[in-house]
């Protein structure tokens, strides 16, 4: 399952680059809202980075599910039959990983426009990781839940966005101490939090797949 | 008589149409069976709920022994449909989209598209696209082969392949065929139904 979900993004590989574009267009975007204020826009960055990602993360998400609906594909994968969770867990580690990538893509567009050089890399890194685990998972499950209505495109952001706060709030505070410079390691705190909602969104999400999809 | 397809009062509406009124019917373990009826008459909804695509409203039907309702994951395990749908990705070749069900060397020799294989299937014609449903269905193995119009958009060549695909199933598995092809399977047919307006006639 895992294979035959980075094939298909591979396949679709053109499609990451609009993405890209997209994302990086509105940190763009954002940078004009607070203008020549160079401690504003490095004191914002973490939050914009993300507002970046999460806009982004709506076109790949709602885009994953295409590939599915255009034959039915995944009603015959169920038929054969496949546990749902297998298909929903290779589908949210490709999210994921088109997420992350997205994201670390993304870093150096903000390093640039907001001059915001991160002090920890390698924490920074870590926060994409784990943020991105926490969009892609509940992403995933309402992308699915979301690939057969005509609205889709509308419904996928209003069911998304109130549930992945919690994730976004700590992924926004924990990259933003490793922008700015965390003296007291309150970003530790931040990131097990972080890890806390991703293990939620995970495992709940992987149990309701099943219910979801299938009619 | 043992039923490898034991339909119970069946019924199933979209809105407020109802695409199948109340149908019962059974079909012997082992045998041919023919469905015909017009477009719309409930030939495609009836195979979807045996292959638990979908679900009944009312009624209940027995794959196996196995209720399509309660039971769906053992109907999986039997059954394999050759739907409308083709259940295809685009973006994938024909041995990749196989993959998903088994080892598609042998199957995809069987059914002509081996010298097509590395190629995606955005490039195939409707008629290859079925071909490779058809193979799809095979490298299954089950033991109750549902079939939605299997000689649709296929040329001379195709419709041999079905007929003799069919006769070699034939006493291995249990066949339920829709088709619109009234003389060609009623040869072969062991039992044959028609519905007209989502009854049995």
């Amino acid at each position: 399952m895992l294979r035959k979900e980075l094939l298909l993004q591979w396949r679709t590989r053109a499609q990451f680059m609009a993405v890209f574009v997209f994302g990086a267009a509105s940190l763009l975007l954002f940078s004009f809202a607070i203008g020549p204020n160079s401690v504003a826009l490095r004191t914002f960055s973490a939050g914009f980075l993300w507002l970046g990602l999460l806009l982004s993360s709506t076109l790949t998400l709602s885009e994953s599910f295409h590939a599915e609906m255009e034959n039915r594909a995944l009603e015959g994968l169920l038929l054969i039959p496949t546990s749902p969770q297998a298909i929903y867990y290779a589908k949210t580690i490709a999210n994921w990983l088109q997420l992350a990538l997205l994201g670390i893509a993304l870093v150096p567009v903000m390093v640039v426009l907001y001059d915001a050089g991160p002090q920890s890399i390698g924490r920074l890194l870590l926060v994409i990781l784990l943020g991105s685990a926490g969009l892609s998972a509940p992403g995933t499950l309402y992308a699915g839940m979301t690939a057969q209505l005509r609205a889709k495109q509308t419904l996928l952001p209003l069911l998304f966005f109130p549930l992945i706060v919690p994730a976004l709030l700590a992924s926004v505070k924990a990259t933003s101490l490793a922008v700015l410079g965390d003296p007291m390691d309150q970003g530790r705190s931040w990131i097990t939090l972080l890890s806390a909602f991703v293990a939620i969104y995970w495992s709940l999400c992987g149990l309701l797949f099943g219910r979801v999809i299938e009619e | 008589m043992e039923f490898a397809v034991d339909v119970r009062g069946v019924s199933r509406r979209y809105g407020r149409r109802w695409a199948l009124a109340e149908v019962s019917l059974a079909v012997p373990t082992g045998a041919v069976a023919m469905i015909a009826g017009s477009n719309g008459s409930g030939k495609s909804t009836l195979l979807r709920i045996l292959a638990t695509a979908i679900r009944p409203d009312l009624g209940d039907a027995l794959v196996g022994g196995f209720s399509v309702k309660k039971e769906r994951e053992d109907v999986r395990r039997l059954t394999a449909l050759l739907s409308h749908y083709s259940y295809l990705y685009e973006a994938l070749n024909a041995r990749e989209n196989l993959s998903l069900f088994g080892d598609p060397n042998a199957v995809l020799a069987r059914v002509g598209l081996a010298a097509r294989a590395e190629d995606p299937i955005s490039s195939y014609s409707a008629g290859m696209r079925k071909r490779l449903s058809f193979a799809r269905v095979l490298l299954q193995q089950p033991k109750v082969v549902l079939l939605d119009e299997p000689y649709g958009q296929l040329d001379p060549e195709g419709f041999r392949l079905v007929d003799e695909v069919v006769s070699e199933l034939r006493g291995k598995a249990t066949i339920v065929m829709a088709t619109h092809q009234v003389e060609r399977v009623g040869k072969f047919a062991d039992v044959k139904f028609e519905l007209a307006q989502g009854r049995l006639r």
